[in-house]
């Protein structure tokens, strides 16, 4: 595999940041009650990091090393902003359902998290594969628990119809997210780590 | 609203970690040892309690009076990390008993986003500055109610057969889930 496929499979699968890295999981809980908001609040915050990831490798020579957070976090609030605004004139319905969690894209710790591993050590061009391998890995995560618990919860998916007449409610509420998340996790963990070296 | 409503639903009826899922990172990061959680728990409260005041102050005396509203996500999450890192210097300075049991916890509150998510909830809520005051304390305190209940949990846990896929968070989650079936029974006692 050449450099740029190994960054986006390492976002994708070996470290991936809601299975296997386990940050930024108040989105993933929050959010996943109907596949759509789990995919919009996806490609948000795939925006966001692939955004930031590149300026904050751009600017990893200008920025002195004691205010490296601070900076950081200007810049990542500064593209979670421009993401609320754009939503908020382009997709309205969006914007309501992701509601607070929007705003909250500033401390998802995914974003930081790369910023500080990844993009300050990296160039540019690969700075941006990361993002964009990670905000898939992201991506991918939610709409999955998210498909799940609106198939369980609501009987559809997108929408649309798809078996259980008489769905679980609770699957919806708090408790679902919760325990949708661990279960999809320790079937990935099952899958795909086959309980080699996860502690 | 009145101050005890404030407090009950911050605390009980819509718990920051179990119904609101704010603050969900070092809820389940720093739940393995009932000391360390009552430790993180009280600097959660403290911390937002302080917050949710600057915050208010922030939004009406300069954000509003500037007309820059659409700032507000970044003069918040900077403000707090000022705060956060404020406070851990004074507690360093004035007190280092309470450092020592404090101050590891401190730097991880800034991404906390339970602290930003109380921050923006009171300033929509359009909560005065007492009612703010008392949302960012019960808040921290419902925070800290969910840890250490967890934390008693997930020492329990740490003993017990699990199989092997299950350990860890995957069975964490789990049982955050049954938490929160139990904490869905005060629901309707605030309306």
């Amino acid at each position: 595999m050449n450099k740029a496929g190994k960054i986006l499979y390492n976002g994708l699968v070996t470290e991936n940041p809601t299975f296997r890295l386990v940050l930024g999981m108040c989105p993933t809980l929050a959010v996943t009650t109907a596949a759509i908001n789990g995919l919009g609040m996806g490609i948000s915050v795939l925006f966001v990091l692939t955004c930031s990831n590149y300026i904050v490798s751009l600017l990893r020579n200008f920025i002195p090393d004691n205010v490296r957070i601070p900076a950081y976090i200007v810049v990542i609030a500064s593209f979670s902003t421009i993401v609320q605004m754009l939503l908020q004139a382009f997709v309205p319905s969006l914007y309501a359902s992701l509601g607070i969690y929007l705003p909250l894209i500033v401390v998802n710790c995914i974003i930081l998290g790369r910023a500080e591993a990844f993009a300050s050590k990296h160039t540019p061009g690969e700075a941006f594969l990361d993002g964009i391998g990670m905000g898939l890995g992201f991506t991918v995560a939610l709409v999955l628990v998210a498909s799940v618990r609106e198939i369980l919860g609501q009987g559809t998916l997108f929408g649309i119809q798809v078996g259980l007449s008489q769905p679980a409610l609770l699957m919806s509420m708090a408790p679902g997210g919760f325990i949708t998340l661990g279960l999809v996790m320790a079937l990935v963990n099952k899958l795909i780590v086959r309980g080699g070296d996860k502690a | 609203m009145s101050i005890g409503a404030i407090l009950l639903s911050t605390i009980l009826v819509n718990n920051f970690v179990l119904v609101k899922f704010l603050g969900i990172c070092p809820f389940l990061g720093v739940s393995k040892k009932l000391d360390t959680a009552m430790g993180m728990g009280l600097a959660v409260t403290f911390v937002m309690g302080l917050a949710s005041v600057v915050t208010w102050l922030i939004q009406h005396y300069v954000l509003d009076l500037l007309h820059v509203q659409y700032l507000q996500t970044l003069a918040f999450i900077l403000v707090i990390a000022a705060l956060v890192q404020f406070v851990e210097m004074v507690i360093k300075k004035t007190s280092p008993g309470l450092y020592t049991s404090l101050g590891v916890y401190l730097p991880l509150i800034t991404t906390n986003c339970a602290v930003l998510g109380v921050a923006i909830l009171n300033i929509q809520s359009g909560y005065n500055l007492l009612q703010t005051l008392f949302s960012g304390l019960g808040g921290g305190l419902g925070f800290m109610l969910g840890i250490v209940l967890f934390a008693g949990i997930r020492e329990q846990l740490e003993t017990a057969p699990i199989p092997q896929w299950l350990k860890g968070f995957p069975l964490a989650l789990i049982t955050a889930g049954l938490m929160s079936i139990a904490f869905l029974g005060f629901q309707g006692l605030i309306r």
